[in-house]
């Protein structure tokens, strides 16, 4: 409860110096636009769905392109550490690619394919594989060796072993993985929105700059801490705290 | 001291090169003649529940040397025995455990359970770690199920199994906790749980109760014996604790330290039950401990040595 009231405190005071600075006039509103005007522009683009279809259109791409990556990560991830070959090759590269902002990627993917859709999944892809992919590498090797052990010695083996032991083993790794792979995925998109003509929450940002609407700007800017924080914070939080209970992890 | 009523003294019993070819236990001093002896005293021909069979194994360091792990070891455990086998740390205990468990293979020579040879890891050998290796992602009752579903028993068996083994390490009540829940020694008894309720022929244990305080190992030894008569197991357990040893062995087996071998065998007859705090369990330990001395002195040389280096 007190934390509670100190947070409303303090954003409460935020706004408050916000106001007061867009009162002051110090610069002109349509550079420095007061909340209240975000506000309203947040209204606005509800109410006419341009906000709504930013949203669902940002939302379903970050799914498909999401869900790609995870699969194909954890995919690759699980070669990559059940071979000496290919860690010690492949292993390599990804680590190295991992060092490539995924907006390097944009001019590659529309010469490959053009200004469509698919560049952008592609971009979200490789924005998010890599991170997926070093992480249940990870995993697989930090595993406590024990457990495989035990799952053999109890009588499990082959996909079994894979299924009941290794997997859960791994879980609390694989889960690290996805919710790294997750806000890699969410920069690279909005990234990739940004540069095409293509209705979601990018475009929509760059159409206030577009238009100098700066309480758009800041309206969408808005959107995006929220929606982001909703799917880490909320989402991968409640489900990373929930393992950690379960696997007796968390420190308390 | 002089020799006590009720043979606390343990009895040496020379490690043969040759397994099949001794008698379990002796009295008094060890004949001279041992290879002799077992046909004309033991008639009758009981095949060994475990036999080792001039186990070697060695394994290449991370610096590229071979190094000796395990030397020549012969060993019979008879069925339903309790075999300790004591040693001092790095004398690879654990490792013997795995080898028989099928979790490794040596590198020369051959385990034997009921005169077949092991190739893998089976049901009918259970090893109960060290670090005990229950899942956590698994209730307690997920955890006792886990061998019983791996070898696909039926349902409702496995739920009157689990209910049975957990009423008899007394763990009813905590079913549907979480490892992470239940303290140090509930912990081990629901990997005895566990091992038991696949029904090994085998229990192979590696120094379960090396963590634990005192008070709880105790009642965990009594609760050990108690299982141990009630199920008939033939049980290999660890330690690098001679009185523990002496306190639920039938056979104390000494290892020596890098390479591991069998040092020398000691019969234990006191009668059972018996107490960590029991004179008789003392004094055999003693003697046994002495024996062993040597050997932790050499361990601890060796680990002087590796810190220098390190």
């Amino acid at each position: 409860m007190k934390k509670l009231a100190r947070q409303v405190v303090f954003y409460s005071a935020l706004l408050a110096i916000w106001a007061l600075l867009a009162k002051l006039r110090i610069w002109p509103p349509y550079l420095f636009p007061p909340p209240w005007g975000v506000g309203r522009a947040l209204r606005d683009g509800f109410a006419d769905h341009s906000f709504w279809i930013g949203i669902a259109v940002t939302m379903k791409r970050m799914l498909i392109g999401y869900s790609l990556s995870v699969v194909l990560g954890m995919l690759l991830g699980l070669a990559v550490s059940s071979s000496r070959f290919l860690e010690e090759t492949l292993g390599g590269l990804l680590v190295s690619l991992q060092s490539l902002p995924s907006i390097c990627w944009i001019p590659l993917a529309v010469l490959w394919f053009g200004l469509t859709e698919k560049a952008i999944l592609f971009v979200v892809l490789m924005g998010s594989l890599l991170s997926v992919t070093i992480a249940m590498e990870d995993g697989r090797k930090q595993m406590p060796k024990i457990y495989a052990m035990a799952g053999r010695n109890l009588g499990a083996s082959g996909f079994r072993l894979f299924w009941s032991v290794l997997l859960p083993a791994s879980l609390p790794f694989i889960v690290n993985g996805m919710k790294q792979g997750w806000a890699f995925a969410w920069r690279s998109l909005i990234q990739a929105e940004m540069i095409f003509l293509s209705l979601g929450l990018g475009q929509l940002l760059m159409m206030g700059r577009d238009l100098s609407d700066m309480s758009q700007v800041l309206a969408v800017m808005i959107l995006i801490i929220i929606l982001g924080y909703l799917v880490d914070g909320l989402i991968f939080r409640t489900i990373e705290r929930r393992l950690q209970d379960r696997y007796g992890l968390s420190p308390a | 001291m002089s020799t006590s009523p009720q043979n606390a003294y343990p009895t040496p019993v020379p490690a043969v090169p040759r397994p099949g070819v001794r008698a379990s236990v002796f009295h008094g001093k060890p004949p001279a003649a041992v290879t002799a002896l077992p046909l004309r005293r033991e008639p009758e021909v009981v095949v060994p529940k475990v036999t080792l069979d001039s186990i070697s194994l060695s394994y290449r360091t991370t610096s590229g040397e071979r190094l000796l792990a395990l030397d020549n070891i012969n060993l019979e455990v008879k069925p339903g025995e309790f075999l300790c086998i004591v040693g001092p740390s790095g004398c690879g205990k654990s490792t013997l455990l795995h080898l028989i468990a099928g979790l490794h293979q040596p590198t020369s020579g051959k385990v034997l359970i009921d005169g077949a040879p092991v190739t893998g890891p089976g049901t009918d050998r259970i090893l109960i770690f060290q670090d005990l290796g229950l899942f956590p992602w698994l209730t307690v009752g997920g955890n006792v199920e886990f061998g019983m579903k791996m070898k696909n028993v039926p349902r409702a068996e496995r739920e009157e199994k689990t209910q049975y083994y957990l009423r008899l390490v007394h763990l009813s009540k905590f079913k549907d906790s979480y490892i992470h829940q239940l303290s140090g020694g509930m912990r081990q008894r629901v990997a005895l749980a566990r091992a038991l309720a696949t029904e090994p022929d085998v229990l192979l244990m590696d120094e379960p109760f090396a963590a634990l305080d005192a008070q709880t190992r105790d009642l965990l030894h009594d609760e050990l014996e108690r299982l141990w008569a009630e199920t008939g197991r033939t049980i290999i357990f660890v330690t690098h604790n001679v009185r523990e040893a002496v306190r639920l062995g039938d056979r104390v087996a000494l290892l020596t330290f890098r390479p591991g071998k069998v040092k020398q065998e000691f019969s234990v007859s006191l009668p059972r039950p018996r107490h960590m705090e029991d004179t008789d369990v003392a004094r055999t330990a003693r003697n046994i401990l002495d024996c062993l001395r040597s050997e932790i002195n050499k361990s601890l040389e060796a680990e002087y040595a590796d810190e220098k280096v390190g």
